[in-house]
């Protein structure tokens, strides 16, 4: 069946979402990719985000191999236009207004109302994260230990996320 | 290192700015360089490129982009992408910095994809993506704890991000909806006041 119009119209919707960052989304994303289209298994997305983490550029080009495994070559640029398509337009038409909404009163309302709704997005997107990432004290311990370096110290994450790899690869079967 | 690297910043009011003229080329070659190297997050990437490096942007000019980047949808990096390619070279700006930002790591995940479709099942690749996927959580929950030192200024604003996960989480509302309601609660608390 063709998958294409259905990818388009899903990363289309996701896009909207990400406000705060990539990982907002998560929680639809999940719903939408995994539990109504069946496009890839709960663990896969899982495995494709953290991955993600890895690769340079826009943190989220883990949508690319979700569009491949679903319409091939075609799926994964498509999925790229519909993710980064309408929120490049919004922003390419809101950002230079909104410089110079500088004096107007409900602006800098929207942007204080809105830092403690997407940090709560962005937690959600981690808890469903989690339930698909955490089975045990091995890996609570990894997450908790990447938290704490993170937050002490000014190490590269990606570099964090990669000895988890390796201390993952050695210590699970 | 870090303290060479702001030092020019906070000078910036005496260092020329050097954004005039600026070829589509060029923008299009600092946003591939900045997709292809910034591995661990974008944006002391994209500072020491375009304030520092390029000193296409002051230092005030790319806080106050990222600030409109965090607070409309979209990615940081691709917002910054189409803010900054914008004030360069217009509309065409725009289209290659966002381009140039894209295409490595989306290269990149593509093969990684055919790659874990085919060795995603081995015994070291399973182990070693559990340890990736729990690395992910810690690093999402590092980022949640620095916005929210950053940015939440009093108690209510801990009730909206906990009613935020609960309705997601708990009520499996969609985040839209949740968006929508808990964002509008949250804005109107924050409502201009007269002075």
């Amino acid at each position: 069946m063709n998958q294409l119009p259905a990818l388009a119209r899903v990363f289309a919707y996701l896009s909207l979402l990400t406000v705060g960052g990539g990982m907002a989304a998560f929680p639809e994303m999940k719903t939408l990719t995994v539990d109504v289209h069946q496009w890839l298994t709960s663990s896969q997305l899982v495995h494709l985000y953290s991955v993600g983490q890895m690769a340079p550029g826009p943190n989220m080009m883990m949508i690319v191999p979700i569009g491949d495994w679903a319409g091939g070559l075609l799926g994964a640029i498509l999925v790229l236009v519909a993710f980064f398509g309408p929120t490049a337009l919004l922003t390419f038409m809101v950002g230079r207004w909104w410089t110079k909404l500088e004096m107007w009163p409900w602006r800098s309302s929207i942007q204080r109302g809105l830092a403690p709704v997407s940090i709560g997005l962005l937690l959600a997107g981690c808890f469903t994260l989690a339930k698909g990432a955490i089975f045990g004290l091995e890996t609570a311990a990894i997450a908790v230990g990447v938290l704490l370096i993170l937050l002490q110290t000014k190490i590269n994450p990606a570099l964090l996320v990669l000895g988890a790899a390796v201390v993952g690869m050695l210590s699970f079967d | 290192m870090s303290d060479t690297e702001t030092n020019p910043g906070l000078q910036q009011t005496t260092v020329e700015l050097n954004a005039g003229g600026v070829s589509i080329t060029r923008i299009f070659l600092e946003f591939l360089t900045i997709g292809a190297t910034s591995f661990g997050g974008v944006v002391p990437y994209l500072r020491g490129s375009l304030v520092s490096k390029q000193r296409w942007l002051s230092d005030k000019e790319f806080v106050e982009m990222l600030s409109i980047s965090q607070s409309l949808p979209g990615l940081n990096a691709t917002n910054m992408a189409i803010l900054v390619g914008q004030k360069l070279k217009g509309s065409s700006g725009a289209i290659v910095a966002v381009l140039g930002i894209c295409l490595p790591g989306s290269v990149l995940m593509f093969i990684v994809g055919i790659f874990y479709r085919i060795h995603g099942d081995h015994a070291w690749a399973t182990g070693a993506l559990k340890g990736v996927a729990a690395a992910s959580v810690g690093l999402v929950l590092s980022t949640v704890v620095q916005l929210s030192k950053k940015s939440l200024e009093e108690r209510l604003d801990y009730v909206f991000v906990i009613l935020t996960v609960v309705a997601v989480n708990r009520l499996h509302q969609s985040v839209l909806v949740t968006l929508v309601v808990v964002g509008a609660m949250a804005v109107l608390w924050h409502r201009p006041r007269q002075a």
